[in-house]
């Protein structure tokens, strides 16, 4: 993981005070009837609380008992509205530190945009809006979103990205656009107001990280159905058994049904579902990522295609030196000498990895320049070459072709071993550089587009986890299909056009592929606008940031990769807490059921099979276990559970194994356990 | 248990997997449209009675298939229902039974249209030969047919993508007709003859007896009848005591030809789905679950029956012939063990043992083997239908906890699916448990009951859940023919029925609009043991937390008490 935020320690004092308040607020039955779970809980806690009022003025002797079945009852509720509670005072945390950069500031508001004169008036930046001009210069804050229409400066985009190196900002091509609140470092920009107060990037970040603007995501809601529907099964269940019980002469007071009632329904992930969600987001957040919509961390999950850009991705972007191949009757050595002299005041990267390459592979050391009688011959866009002239020695590298016309020959005359050389790496898509020294060839140097070192492996596990990798890239299908194989890619799409990539695209979402790309250019906006899951790069254009789903703060484009690892993660901590949850209910039928009818049919004392202490012992333990799963559960909801990249049915297995057999185990401990307390107590 | 015992079990379970094996391979040629033997023969006949009936065969949506299935089936209610007030005044009348009164004939024409076949007449002293063949011999086989139609317009929505029909009723109809239950039929009911069970108009013989008394000995067109009563899972027995009787099942021959019949067509479904969706192997993990559903139900049973009765011992019997009661001698325990598991796994509802005079734990199978859904293999076409809205669910969770949306078959699970799922799955708990408990606490409903303590409330529930399982059999001990309980009776059967084929075919015409997704590594595969475990799990995990409170109040107390031996 690149670079993530420190997250807010799980439960901080600070957040777990607004919690508990927040979780006697959401008591409201209006913001309870969302999740159908809870709401049914709160409701039968009423009920019971009512006929435990009953209990107490009526002196039936059983107040005793319905009162602590109550309260138990209302606890759920709480520990349920608790966990959405916390998860949500995690975002608001976050949300507060990004409110405190979104202070008022004073805009230059040009009076007369077209001329050149700069005319400006103060304005509030409250009251900026789109296709407004205004002036920043060194030292202002960027009053609100915008594109720069002239000029170009260095900006520190520290407030949003946390990342305090400045950027460089200019009008034209993708990086004109600039985000309100962060600062322009030097020189002097007009920018185009493009959002409205209140809907500025940074507002929108507070909103989704708030919560505010939280719905219910596709999946969240199929699960919700669910457990609704199994909610209404298991009131089938409780509402017959009276009157199945009465068959026999037994009548079962409100009080145990109830209970049995909210044992069985789900409660544990319906009390945890949106905690999970908010988490999620939450997650991507901290990961300095910031999801449109819940419903596109979700669709990250899903995605099958990787479309990922070969430059910065999955190369470093910067052909380097990986290797000098002498002609014969040069040594390596000689010609690496050569080669590190020609190159000392070569500032390009690919002269720094020539450098680099001398001194790292060959052993060589910089020969001390100051005392010897030099001429750097600079490189040129027309000479193509550039090199160093002493007084005997004249050494140039550079293009083969210009090398070859300097040293008077050309490709039919040239030595057949050299030309050999040179098409070998032009074939497997490298760069050869060609070296003379005084009109006699020396060698060759190979550049490469250098694969990124782990990126081969995470590859791998991505194949694991079912999904295609794609490379995209402007080369040549030769250079291409080099790399592609080198980085262990899939599929290629060379020579690569904003059109051949939507069109990629559109192609795999018709055999029902779900794809994620990166993108940060204007050019990049319908591709990534059409894509499931759209990155778009913070330093990437406007239109590139408002066709995403995503922006990625940091403009990573290898971070995609955990963003599906975030999207699996959140929906297998849903799957795995909802087995969790439903195995749970086998011992709780173990409990309760004996202790219904043990009065009746002394026999069935033999499903009692945890020998729990008395009937009311056993309900009263049942319940105290059902609500405290709930707290219990609650880091696992916020950190998600634990996500390796392999197949499905390895993943299966182990979830399975761990949440359904758990599932299965664990209550059986923990309502003895607490029966156990509670006889000790006399409670029951 | 003996050697001898299980030997016919796993003996005959093998037969009937090949029987399905080469059966649903030929069902998915017959519904897909490729050349089979039987083409030559039934092509011509097929093509005229399509002619003849004039409707159209284009592909339909699933409301236009729904449509017609529901169409056809109130036609068909109506004309049985009919047939049965007039039999009085019909022809084919030889013991001369007089007009069926208003609720029986509402309950049974219900039981036959949705091949529930519950019977709370007796066949014999209550219904005329032609109302037998024109009315229920003849809902055998369209109701059986109804469900395989349904169960293939399933498999499409599976087979298909981005499809808007689910295939036409009308076609599915005629085509099981013809090409799969009527062959098989002709095929079994000579076998059946020449076993010995009657085939004749006759109503019945006068026999003196050695005692020099005169009895009259029912039977007619026995045969035929029995060979569809099996094949498509129907259950209604010519006779009243259905196969315990000599002239249904008048040997161990026949027996094992009546398991085999009633399990083939079935247990063929997986495999024509396998086979139609193009992975035999997802159709294999299908029948593997319900087969393990069918050998540890016949494995407690069995058990269950040949441990017997503490009590009954104690006064002297000998331990060793275990619970011999409510059992025929030429059958023995293990194929009582084996029909009296297949016919409630399968919702056939006939009856080679009085499952009320099993023993509790013995008739606690039964009753969950009922509960658990039409799906172990369940009825002929429901049964599959039945087991994959369950696996649907199974894969939305499983697909949930390897993290991503889930898919069955390349179709993505999502909340539309999820909401109509639900929808039909709570359709049994609500009947089965709703009617009962409110029978439980009537009076009048309670006199019906021939038995106290628990076994009267298991004769309850067994009756509404075979009933809203569309299963038939009866526990006995239950006088069922009463208006409160032919009334609630017909009506769970008709819920049981088509308040889940509706939601079912809505679900079927959803996932045929859906694109097929390409399975990858990351999907979780529905083939392999996991998913037989996990299916498996939730089949049992879900029916247990519906039904385990009820049960405990019935079959279960009830064998505590004969442990601490308690009697009434």
């Amino acid at each position: 993981m690149t670079h993530e935020t420190t997250a807010p320690a799980l439960f901080n004092g600070a957040i777990l005070f607004q919690a508990i308040k927040d979780a006697l607020a959401k008591l409201n039955p209006k913001t309870l009837a969302r999740n159908p779970v809870i709401f049914v809980t709160e409701v039968v806690a009423a009920l019971v609380t009512a006929f435990w009022l009953r209990d107490l003025f009526g002196q039936t002797g059983t107040a005793w008992f319905s009162g602590q079945i109550a309260a138990w009852l209302w606890f759920t509720v709480l520990f349920a509205n608790f966990a959405e509670a916390v998860a949500e005072g995690r975002g608001k945390a976050q949300a507060e530190a990004l409110r405190r950069t979104r202070t008022d500031t004073m805009a230059k508001r040009l009076i007369i945009p077209e001329s050149n004169d700069r005319v400006f008036s103060m304005v509030s930046a409250s009251k900026l809006y789109p296709g407004d001009l205004v002036l920043v210069e060194t030292g202002d804050v960027i009053p609100a979103d915008g594109e720069i229409v002239e000029g170009i400066a260095s900006v520190n985009e520290s407030a949003i990205t946390g990342e305090s190196a400045p950027v460089i900002r200019e009008s034209g091509g993708d990086r004109s656009a600039v985000t309100g609140g962060t600062t322009v470092l030097s020189d002097l920009i007009k920018v185009k107001i493009t959002a409205a107060p209140g809907n500025t990037f940074i507002d929108r970040m507070i909103a989704l990280v708030e919560g505010a603007e939280r719905k219910k995501t596709p999946n969240e809601l199929a699960l919700s159905i669910l457990l609704a529907g199994l909610t209404l099964i298991f009131l089938i269940a409780v509402v017959t058994l009276w009157g199945l019980a009465g068959y026999s002469g037994t009548t079962l007071s409100i009080t145990v049904l109830v209970a049995l009632l909210v044992t069985l329904i789900p409660t544990t992930i319906g009390g945890l579902l949106s905690a999970i969600g908010i988490a999620g987001m939450d997650r991507l957040i901290r990961f300095n990522v910031i999801a449109t919509s819940g419903r596109a961390v979700e669709a990250a999950g899903d995605v099958d295609t990787l479309l990922l850009d070969k430059t910065g991705t999955i190369t470093y972007g910067n052909r380097l030196a990986t290797a000098f191949i002498p002609v014969s009757g040069v040594t390596e050595k000689q010609l690496a000498e050569a080669i590190l002299m020609a190159s000392l005041s070569d500032e390009t990267p690919e002269g720094r990895s020539i450098v680099a390459l001398c001194k790292g592979s060959h052993g060589l050391v910089e020969p001390g320049m100051a005392g010897k009688n030099s001429e750097i011959i600079a490189f040129s866009a027309s000479t193509r070459i550039s090199g160093i002239d002493f007084a005997t020695r004249k050494i140039r590298k550079g293009a083969v072709d210009a090398i070859l016309k300097y040293a008077g020959l050309d490709a039919k005359n040239a030595p057949s071993e050299f030309m050999q050389t040179v098409e070998r790496i032009s074939r497997t898509g490298g760069t050869p550089l060609g070296v003379a020294e005084n009109g006699t060839l020396l060698g060759v140097i190979h550049l490469k587009d250098v694969v990124k070192p782990d990126i081969k492996e995470r590859f791998n596990a991505l194949r694991a986890m079912g999904i295609r990798t794609v490379m995209v890239t402007g080369d040549n299908p030769i250079t291409a299909a080099t790399i592609a194989s080198e980085a262990g890619v899939d599929d290629f799409i060379a020579e690569a056009t904003p059109e051949d990539k939507l069109a990629y695209i559109r192609e795999e979402q018709k055999s029902g592929r779900m794809i994620a790309m990166c993108g940060d250019g204007t050019n990049d906006a319908p591709a990534l606008a059409q894509a499931d899951v759209g990155v778009a790069m913070q330093s990437g254009t406007q239109a590139a940031r408002e066709a995403g789903n995503m922006v990625d703060l940091d403009s990573n484009p290898t971070k995609l990769i955990e963003i599906v690892e975030i999207g699996k993660q959140l929906l297998m901590t849903r799957g795995s807490l909802t087995t969790f949850s439903i195995a749970n209910d086998v011992a709780k039928y173990f409990a309760i059921i004996p202790a219904l009818f043990v009065a009746t049919y002394p026999q069935l004392n033999a499903l009692n099979v945890m020998h729990l202490a008395s009937p009311q012992s056993a309900i009263l333990s049942a319940i105290i276990f059902n609500a405290l799963i709930i707290i219990a559960l609650i880091p696992l909801a916020l950190k998600g559970i634990s996500y390796r990249p392999v197949g499905a049915s390895a993943l299966l297995r182990r979830n399975l194994l761990i949440y359904g057999l758990g599932g299965l185990v664990v209550p059986f401990i923990g309502i003895k356990a607490i029966d156990l307390i509670v006889a000790s107590l006399h409670l029951a | 248990m003996t050697f001898v015992g299980w030997s016919q079990i796993v003996i005959l379970l093998t037969l009937v997997t090949l029987g399905s094996l080469v059966l649903g391979k030929y069902m998915a040629a017959v519904f897909t449209n490729k050349p089979t033997v039987l083409a030559p023969i039934v092509g011509p006949l097929e093509r005229s009675i399509n002619r003849l009936a004039g409707v159209s065969l284009d592909g339909q949506s699933w409301q236009a298939y729904a449509l017609a299935m529901l169409a056809f089936n109130a036609v068909g209610f109506v004309v049985l229902y009919g047939l049965m007030r007039l039999q009085g005044i019909l022809p084919l009348n030889p013991q001369g039974f007089a007009a069926v009164s208003e609720a029986l004939s509402f309950n049974t024409a219900m039981s036959f249209v949705t091949n529930t076949n519950w019977q709370a007449y007796a066949g014999e002293s209550t219904m005329s030969h032609f109302v037998q063949m024109a009315g229920f011999t003849v809902h055998n086989f369209l109701s059986a047919a109804t469900g395989i139609a349904l169960a293939v317009a399933f498999t499409r929505a599976f087979a298909r993508s981005s499809a808007s029909t689910i295939g036409n009723f009308w076609d599915d109809l005629v085509k099981s007709t013809l090409y799969v239950l009527l062959p098989l039929s002709i095929i079994v009911a000579l076998a059946y003859m020449a076993l010995g069970i009657p085939q004749t108009l006759q109503g019945s013989v006068v026999a003196t007896t050695l005692e020099g008394v005169q009895q009259t000995i029912s039977f007619g067109p026995i045969a035929s009848q029995e060979a569809i009563k099996q094949l498509g899972t129907n259950g209604g027995g010519f006779l009243n005591a259905n196969s315990a009787h000599p002239f249904e099942n008048p040997s161990a021959w026949s027996n094992y030809l009546s398991i085999f019949a009633m399990l083939v067509v079935s247990g063929a479904m997986p495999f024509m789905f396998g086979n139609m969706v193009g992975d035999k192997r997802q159709g294999r993990a299908l029948f593997i679950t319900m087969g393990i559903f069918i050998v540890v139900g016949t494995g407690l049973v069995y058990w269950a029956e040949t441990a017997g009765n503490p009590i009954i011992q104690a006064l002297g019997v000998d331990p060793s012939l275990g619970n011999m009661e409510g059992k025929e001698l030429r059958f023995g325990q293990a194929m009582s063990a084996l029909f009296v598991v297949a016919t409630t796994g399968l919702s056939c509802g006939a009856v080679n043992a009085m499952h009320s005079s099993l023993t509790p734990l013995g008739g606690l199978v039964p009753l969950f083997m009922i509960q658990l859904g039409e799906v172990l293999p369940g009825g002929v076409g429901s049964g599959l239908y039945g087991i994959l809205v369950i696996a649907v669910l199974t894969v939305f969770i499983a697909g949930l906890m390897v993290g991503r949306t889930p898919d069955y078959l390349g179709k993505k699970i999502e909340a539309k699916e999820m909401k109509l799922a639900m929808l039909a799955l709570l359709i049994l708990p609500l009947v089965i448990l709703g009617f009962s408990a409110v029978s439980a606490m009537l009076p009048a409903a309670l006199s019906s009951l021939a038995n106290a303590g628990p076994h009267g409330l298991t004769e309850i529930l067994y009756a509404y859940s075979s009933a809203a399982g569309n299963n038939g059999s009866a526990f006995a001990g239950l006088n069922a023919n009463t208006d409160w309980y032919n009334v609630t009776l017909g009506i769970s059967m008709f819920l049981g029925r088509f308040a889940y084929i509706v939601p079912m075919l809505a679900i079927a015409g959803s996932l045929a609009a859906k694109t097929k997704v390409p399975a990858s590594s990351g999907s979780f595969p529905t083939h392999g043991t996991m998913f037989i475990a996990l299916l498996t799990g939730v089949i049992l995990i879900l029916g247990g937390l519906q039904y385990f409170p009820s049960l405990a109040l019935s079959p279960i107390v009830e064998h505590f008490q004969m442990l601490g031996g308690q009697t009434f």
